[in-house]
């Protein structure tokens, strides 16, 4: 029962960090149509972020070297890899948001993949392939050492950060320039047309969208308390989470967590199969769990193209208010 | 002044000045690609010979994958992100019909090598045939945009790894073992038999494209349904077939460019995928739907990564061989930057 309850914590606190980084490709992808292929790069920004800012100085050595160690509280890591992965998408969309939807898809696949390298060849910046170990867990002195009630609140606090994305996106989206991402998604050249700035736009949900990647990045950082160049290849950086993505239904933040919820569900859920597997089937079990996500795609966009959700149809909080009132009026018996 | 409203006005400012720089002429930017590339060559023939002829062996791999991506971005019109994985499997599939013993003169493979190619290749072209008919084209016919095939070509490229993982394993592989020592060649450098091989045999597949591109009534066709879809269906052109035609040739293509890699080096689960960036470079370098853009383009990109390396930059201060990686995509954001629609592309 204790092991039972403690491995749905830890299955929750993933979770919920895959939905931080759903809702971020959500902004991208779902709401305005910027076409971001490259999200291990501002996971990765954030996580090392995060890593410099809050760890231990460098011992130094051959196996111990990275700059920072500032030993700085969690929220500084937090809002630090915000900015940090805010400042890679301001960089990378300049030269390439302004051109087709396809190109920056290329693009930040490789500027993913080149900052893999920078983090791999400058062994003194980030401790090179041996990785960055030993990030300090936030707020471990409030609780007793037990791990299980550590693990509660750590859960806690990154359903409270997803909560705070969540809202937040919400509002943004329900809003008149959340419509303006929508329309751009649909039709650029109407958007232009109406005097809108197309591009100020995208860069703004591109920014964005990356700044809540980068959050994404910290807390998984501040969970697994170990990375390395490994840690965002392509797969688990990138394609795992559009499968979340379009799993769960693009355009809908709800949609954005359940596929989070489904997909890592799957995942996981596999992996605790293969313990009473047979050998030969336990080594090939990840290959297996490789061919299932990429099948989960392929079929989705086949066969229920929205994911399971699909998109919301009205976005606005002051229809939603208005059709409320309407509702209500409906339902009152006609007055005296 | 609110934050959104300050936000907007940087990126207003930033996106223009941009877009003025990339408006100077269309010609100015034309020169100005060609003259860095001309440059690029004729430097690396003065002063890195050796790392040239690598680099065009590399190249040459890299523009048979890059034509056929070229083909299927500019007649069909999306970034097919399986490209790369395709390469991977016709790799494994000639590893597993070829039959070893014997060689040829001095190759370190024998005959059985010619009949794993062409398996490799007819195998290929028919699964990237395949992944149309039972991916892409409902797909398509539904109407979804470019941007919905290219996330279906990312799950169709997990299946193809996924497949070669489970069959073969990670462990890297190698059509045949033992050291081949290279012959000296004028102007000091040295070159591998099997590299001769694989210039030689690129070549004669380049040309046979061309001649199928430009002198047969079905590269005619294909050519005028990647410049224009609608005017050539409204002109007759079956573009079923054309279709059909673009995923056989650059199926047989890539796999081919698998083989080719994997003698130059060896098999692995990812040697495809990681060439995905080197690829799509060399097309839109080159300009999207050209194939001699993607011929062009991926020269650039094969002699830019190997010469690298024999550079001493003084930054990044870590910079060696293992940021080869990361070459063809800064030759990607330059391009990108200097002139998008590519060498050959069209201004739209």
């Amino acid at each position: 029962m204790e092991g039972l309850i403690s491995y749905f914590i830890t299955f929750a606190i993933f979770v919920a960090i895959w939905s931080i980084f759903a809702l971020g490709l959500n902004v991208h992808w779902g709401y305005t149509g910027v076409f971001n292929f490259g999200i291990a790069g501002f996971f990765m920004v954030g996580a090392y972020t995060t890593a410099i800012l809050t760890k231990d100085p460098a011992v130094g050595g051959s196996y111990s070297q990275y700059v920072g160690g500032l030993q700085m509280p969690f929220y500084v890591g937090i809002g630090a890899s915000a900015l940090a992965a805010g400042v890679l998408a301001l960089l990378i969309g300049i030269p390439t948001l302004r051109l087709r939807a396809d190109y920056l898809a290329i693009t930040t696949i490789g500027a993913a993949e080149a900052l893999r390298r920078v983090a791999i060849n400058e062994r003194d910046l980030v401790n090179g392939t041996r990785g960055m170990i030993g990030i300090p867990a936030p707020l471990r002195d409030v609780v007793s050492t037990r791990s299980d009630y550590y693990n509660l609140l750590f859960l806690g606090l990154v359903v409270l950060v997803l909560v705070i994305i969540y809202v937040a996106i919400e509002r943004g989206i329900r809003s008149p320039w959340g419509r303006v991402l929508r329309a751009l998604r649909e039709d650029e050249t109407t958007v232009a047309a109406s005097g809108k700035n197309v591009d100020s736009f995208r860069m703004q949900s591109f920014v964005l969208g990356a700044m809540i990647m980068g959050v994404g990045g910290a807390m998984y950082a501040y969970n697994i308390r170990a990375i390395a160049p490994d840690t965002f290849e392509p797969f688990f950086g990138t394609f795992i989470i559009w499968a979340m993505l379009i799993v769960g239904g693009a355009g809908n933040n709800k949609g954005a967590i359940l596929g989070a919820l489904v997909v890592w569900g799957i995942w996981s859920g596999t992996g605790q199969l293969t313990q009473r597997m047979p050998d030969f089937l336990e080594v090939r079990v990840f290959y297996f769990r490789l061919l299932f996500i990429g099948m989960l795609i392929v079929g989705v966009l086949l066969l229920r193209p929205n994911g399971i959700l699909g998109e919301e149809r009205r976005v606005s909080i002051f229809v939603e208010r208005e059709a409320r009132r309407e509702a209500r009026k409906a339902k009152q018996p006609p007055g005296p | 002044m609110s934050m959104s409203v300050l936000a907007g006005r940087i990126t207003d400012t930033l996106t223009t000045t941009f877009g003025r720089l990339r408006n100077v002429s269309d010609t100015g930017t034309a020169v100005g690609v060609w003259g860095l590339i001309g440059a690029l060559f004729v430097w690396a023939a003065l002063a890195e010979t050796q790392l040239l002829v690598v680099g065009i062996i590399v190249g040459s791999i890299l523009a048979l994958g890059a034509i056929g991506l070229t083909l299927i971005y500019g007649i069909l019109r999306f970034a097919n992100f399986a490209h790369g994985d395709m390469m991977t499997l016709g790799a494994y599939i000639a590893f597993f019909a070829y039959i070893s013993g014997g060689s040829i003169g001095p190759l370190s493979f024998g005959f059985g090598m010619i009949l794993a190619v062409l398996g490799a290749a007819a195998a290929i072209a028919f699964v990237a045939f395949a992944s149309d008919r039972i991916v892409f084209r409902p797909l398509r016919l539904r109407g979804s945009s470019p941007a919905i095939l290219a996330i279906a070509s990312l799950g169709v490229a997990l299946i193809v790894r996924a497949t070669v993982l489970l069959l073969w394993g990670p462990q890297p592989h190698r059509y045949v073992s033992g050291i081949q020592f290279a012959r000296d060649f004028p102007f000091d450098t040295k070159i591998k038999p099997d590299q001769i091989f694989i210039i030689a045999s690129t070549f004669v597949l380049i040309a046979l494209v061309y001649l199928v591109l430009y002198r047969t009534k079905l590269g005619k066709a294909m050519r005028a349904t990647s410049d224009n879809a609608d005017l050539a269906r409204v002109s007759g052109i079956d573009t079923d077939r054309i279709t059909m035609w673009t995923w056989w040739i650059s199926g047989a293509l890539v796999a081919i460019a698998g083989v080719l890699l994997a003698v130059q080096s060896q098999l692995t689960p990812d040697m495809g995928f990681s060439l995905l960036i080197p690829l799509f470079a060399a097309t839109i370098l080159g300009g999207i739907g050209s194939p001699h853009g993607a011929l062009i383009g991926a020269l650039v990109v094969g002699i830019s990564q190997e010469v690298s390396t024999g550079l001493d930059l003084p930054f990044p201060p870590g910079w060696g061989p293992g940021y080869k990686p990361a070459v063809a995509f800064f030759v990607l954001i330059v391009m990108l930057i200097l002139r998008p629609q590519g060498l050959f592309g069209s201004k739209s």
